[in-house]
């Protein structure tokens, strides 16, 4: 291979021209020089499946915690949630869902420390008896531009919780929040596995997968605007 | 190994090939897509639960029922209510503007005293305690040095519990000087005190009539209650007939079955010409003439005598062909009914004018029935045992006000607050030493807007009650926030024109923002805190207690239903309703021909240096009262009014022509009173010579969507007293428009 450059220096022989005037390419001298050309390419793809895969997923994410720490298996025992998760997370009158519980309704049983744990009378100490609203890291909320109704999956569509959110139910303490330093929404939308892969119907919480099960169970595949491409049925 | 250039080029390529084999490319596309498609700084509503409060708007006279629509803490929508009497559903732009207002930078967040000079806009802080110490001393100083007359205050209205309860504060304190907003509504309420002998407030029963004739009311501009007036026009276009009697071109005009143009400020004579017309020809109603009223044949006499149709024609540039048509088809219509008031009517206008459009009204006996003028009597809502007064209160209230109204010169009126100005500059009476502010922003509403300045600033204490601080906030030296609207409870009393008595209740949707106190509890407060007589006189413990008592049985009504109405007047009571010395209605006695007889000396300027004449008129997209337009009027205001901060004035073709002004171009208006830059806006809707300018702009004050923005009318307008009732007359200046 030659460049301009190696044509500039006089005292660099000529490449060898064949018959037809075409460079002749000499295979010996070629490996050599070829040899750390291969390498850097490979350190190239080395270094960017490193940083791809392993580097940009820690930077992208802030690990924040959850300002108490909420152990869900305790508060599931019957005896306290006589309706499971909707004995929290229920449906108002209006139909409308009411996401996590609001100050008010932790204060309904915690209005004095209730049990041992530490963590529960520095929540009661520090929320309950200043009336300050837990800032709550909400996993799953969705981007704005999303309208998603509960109630239409959990009444209509008898859904369970657990299908989306997983089982969260049995956790029994919080986890580390990891927010998307670009968009501001949690790790769980788009899931742990960085490539997208998913094992459960709950490791991710993307378009495709409300798609997948629109498309599985044959609901709401088109919406009234278009008639079909159900855009309008979530993104009002 | 030499890294040469080779090297790094398989570097980079090795690196973009093993970065398209992770998920970063498109992780990051998805990332900003999704933060492009979500700007973190675009406000997102609250996502919790979703409640309603019904309540009473109290941003304008129109009194319409709305519901407050919250998600979690957060007000985020107001509707009005379907079942509400008065606006049946409707909301106006402004109402819809509501919670933009209640979460204004502009609010006054807690009570402010003022270290600079005025208007400087330099505040400190201060607690309720000290500020409400402040303004006692100051009442207690002034009191004892007998001056209790010379304490003032001007609110937005003088009926309901909270202006009620200021007005009986002064009293037992010592001072009639008590002011109100001036409006039509006065005008009318004078009006049916000379012909129907009583005090009473003007309704019109729109949606019941078959023929309005509106001389220059903007029927969908916002007179009277302004949604209940947009409904009554929309089912006219089905039921009946809309004639618009106006010199300009307004949206009310366009949207009239007919549009007459008049010259400005000749209404009145062309009213009496109509009248002339069906007495002539003996289309009145003659049953009504005959049996309910006097002084017809004086009546008739003048205007026989004085305004046959040429004459008329000649005054108002109304062809006479199209007075006597228009004379005819108003009396033959099964409902006549004749309105009149300026645009919104925030000019009162010429007594004379009301008058001549009543007197149509009686005509045609469209009065106290359905689809009719109803005189709705003064309502004994508010029934406080009298105040015992002592010597100091006594001796107050008897200097009289410093306006003149009721005085000799001017007996009718209660309240004239278009002639303090003149009375403080040329201290010709006596001084204000304290004046209180509330719901009122004279600063910017009061016409010649440099002659009120001056007056304010003859005023040595000034203290507001002001929510959002506008332009006479800005001149307080002491402010003492009042709750919004969306976060008190109030009664809002019968709005404007409404053909009913119906109280409103204006319901807290929301807890105060800040550190905020209803004017009605610092009322209480400040008699309570002066003790004797003064205290005595207030025996609520606070305002919602006063409230509560002072409705007695409607209370629940009210609470209830959201608003108590009064039985209904119009049907049962009939034409009998007179309280005159001869129980009928009368077209003529010695006030009203005086009034008939007075003429303004208008319009103020020389027609030699200010050839042109100045307009206002009135538009729902700007609010023109004490509240500034919130943002979500003024980006719906269209581009042929207002550019940027430039206004654009409606100039006729042949002016522009004349002025070599085309469409666009910036102008400079003078008038006797200020000048401006304006740009011109060229149409046929204004006669040659006429220059109109909207109101509601050229605020000082406010968020920068709305200072700033065009020019404001009262500062190039003038006053001029009707002769008669003292109020402002004026309709319009002589002004002269140039190129710039
Ligand atoms: S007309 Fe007046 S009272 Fe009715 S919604 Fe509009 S601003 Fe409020």
């Amino acid at each position: 291979m030659s460049t301009i450059d190696d044509q500039t220096t006089a005292d660099v022989p000529q490449t060898p021209e064949d018959e037809n005037g075409h460079p002749k390419h000499d295979p010996a001298p070629a490996a050599d020089s070829n040899a750390p050309v291969m390498l850097s390419f490979i350190i190239g793809i080395v270094i960017s499946l490193i940083i791809g895969w392993a580097v940009f997923p820690k930077l992208l994410y802030s690990q924040k915690t959850q300002p108490v720490n909420f152990n869900h298996a305790m508060h599931m025992d019957p005896e306290i949630s006589a309706e499971g998760c909707a004995s929290c997370h229920y449906f108002r009158e209006d139909g409308s869902f009411s996401g996590i519980p609001k100050l008010a309704s932790c204060a309904e049983c915690h209005e004095d420390v209730l049990g041992e744990s530490e963590e529960e009378a520095r929540f009661v100490e520090e929320y309950v008896k200043t009336g300050k609203e837990v800032p709550w890291l909400v996993y799953a909320r969705q981007p704005d531009c999303v309208f998603f109704s509960h109630i239409a999956h959990v009444k209509m569509g008898n859904m369970e919780c657990k299908t989306c959110h997983g089982d969260i139910g049995v956790s029994t303490q919080t986890r580390v929040y990891e927010e998307n330093r670009i968009t501001g929404y949690s790790r769980d939308i788009w899931g742990k596995n960085i490539a997208g892969f998913k094992k459960n119907t709950w490791d991710r919480m993307k378009m495709d997968d409300c798609a997948e099960c629109h498309k599985a169970n044959n609901v709401n595949q088109g919406s009234v605007q278009t008639l079909r491409g159900g855009c309008f049925v979530c993104h009002k | 190994m030499k890294l040469d250039r080779r090297c790094f080029l398989a570097l980079s390529i090795g690196g973009a090939a093993g970065t398209a084999l992770t998920p970063l490319p498109w992780k990051l596309t998805d990332d900003l897509s999704i933060w492009s498609q979500n700007w973190p700084w675009t406000p997102v509503p609250d996502k919790g639960a979703i409640t309603y409060t019904h309540s009473v708007c109290d941003l304008c006279p129109g009194g319409c029922g709305i519901t407050v629509k919250k998600a979690g803490d957060r007000v985020i929508r107001v509707e009005g209510i379907e079942d509400y009497p008065v606006n049946q559903g409707g909301v106006c732009i402004l109402g819809i503007a509501g919670p933009q207002l209640l979460y204004s930078p502009t609010r006054v967040q807690k009570p402010l005293k003022r270290i600079g000079n005025r208007g400087e806009g330099r505040w400190e802080p201060i607690s309720w305690q000290d500020a409400l110490a402040m303004v006692i001393d100051k009442l207690k100083t002034l009191r004892a040095a007998d001056k209790s007359h010379s304490v003032a205050g001007v609110f937005g209205r003088d009926r309901g519990t909270v202006a009620q309860l200021f007005q009986r504060l002064l009293t037992v304190y010592g001072s009639p000087n008590f002011f109100s907003t001036p409006s039509y509504l006065d005008n009318y309420e004078m009006t049916l005190y000379l012909m129907h002998g009583m005090r009473a407030s003007v309704g019109v029963d729109a949606k019941n009539a078959d023929f309005i004739l509106s001389f220059g009311s903007g029927m969908i501009q916002g007179w009277g209650s302004s949604v209940y007036m947009f409904k009554a026009n929309s089912l006219l276009k089905s039921t009946g007939r809309v004639v618009q009697v106006e010199p300009r071109l307004s949206v009310s005009a366009a949207k009239a079955d007919e549009w007459v143009a008049v010259k400005p400020g000749t209404e009145g004579a062309l009213a009496l010409g109509l009248a002339h017309v069906i007495i002539n020809e003996n289309l009145h109603n003659s049953d009504f003439v005959v049996n309910y009223s006097t002084g017809f044949e004086t009546f008739k006499q003048l205007v026989l005598g004085k305004y046959a149709p040429e004459t008329v024609a000649g005054i108002t540039d109304v062809p006479a062909e199209k007075i006597v048509a228009l004379a005819r088809a108003f009396a033959r219509a099964r409902k006549p009914l004749a309105i009149c008031g300026r645009g919104q009517g925030l000019t009162p206008g010429h007594l004379s004018d009301y008058i001549a459009v009543h007197a149509l009204n009686a005509l045609v006996g469209n009065i106290n029935r359905q689809g009719g003028v109803i005189a709705i009597p003064e309502a004994d809502d508010i029934d406080w045992p009298e105040a015992t007064m002592d010597a100091i209160a006594v001796a107050g209230m008897q200097k009289g006000r410093i306006d003149g109204a009721g005085s000799s010169r001017y007996p009718h009126s209660r309240s004239l607050l278009n002639q303090l100005p003149e009375v403080l500059n040329t201290g010709k009476g006596d001084s204000i030493e304290t004046l209180f502010v509330a719901d009122v922003n004279p600063l910017y509403t009061m016409p010649d807007a440099e002659a009120t300045r001056a007056a304010l600033a003859q005023i040595p204490f000034i203290v507001s009650f002001a929510s959002f601080m506008d332009e006479t906030a800005q001149m307080a030296d002491l402010i003492l926030p009042n709750h919004m609207y969306l976060e008190r409870l109030e009664d809002v009393p019968s709005p404007a024109a409404y053909p009913a008595n119906i109280i409103g209740l204006s319901r807290p949707a929301i807890g105060p923002l800040f550190d905020t106190r209803h004017t009605g509890d610092v009322i209480i407060a400040l008699a309570h805190a002066l003790g004797g007589n003064i205290a005595a006189a207030f025996p609520w413990q606070d305002y919602p207690t006063c409230l509560r008592e002072t409705l007695g049985d409607k209370w629940n009504e009210l609470n209830r239903k959201g608003y108590w109405q009064g039985p209904e007047v119009a049907a049962p009571l009939g034409f009998g309703t007179f309280d005159t010395a001869s129980s009928k209605f009368e077209f003529s006695n010695p006030d009203l021909n005086a009034a008939l007889e007075s003429q303004p000396a208008l319009p103020q300027g020389d027609a030699t240096t200010y050839p042109h004449l100045l307009l206002p008129y009135d538009t729902m997209r700007i609010a023109s009262g004490p509240i500034g337009s919130p943002p979500f009027l003024v980006k719906s205001v269209d581009e042929t009014v207002l550019q940027g901060n430039d206004v654009l004035v409606e100039v006729n073709p042949k002016t522009a022509a004349a002025l070599q002004l085309a469409d666009g171009k910036p102008a400079k208006l003078k008038t006797p009173k200020g000048e401006a830059k304006v740009r011109v806006h060229i149409t046929e809707g204004v006669a040659p010579d006429v220059v109109a300018l909207p109101r509601g702009l050229g605020h000082t004050a406010y968020d920068d969507f709305l200072a700033g923005k065009g020019v404001n009318y009262n500062a190039l307008v003038g006053m001029t007293e009707d002769p008669v009732s003292g109020l402002d007359a004026t309709w319009g200046i002589r002004a002269k428009l140039s190129k710039a």
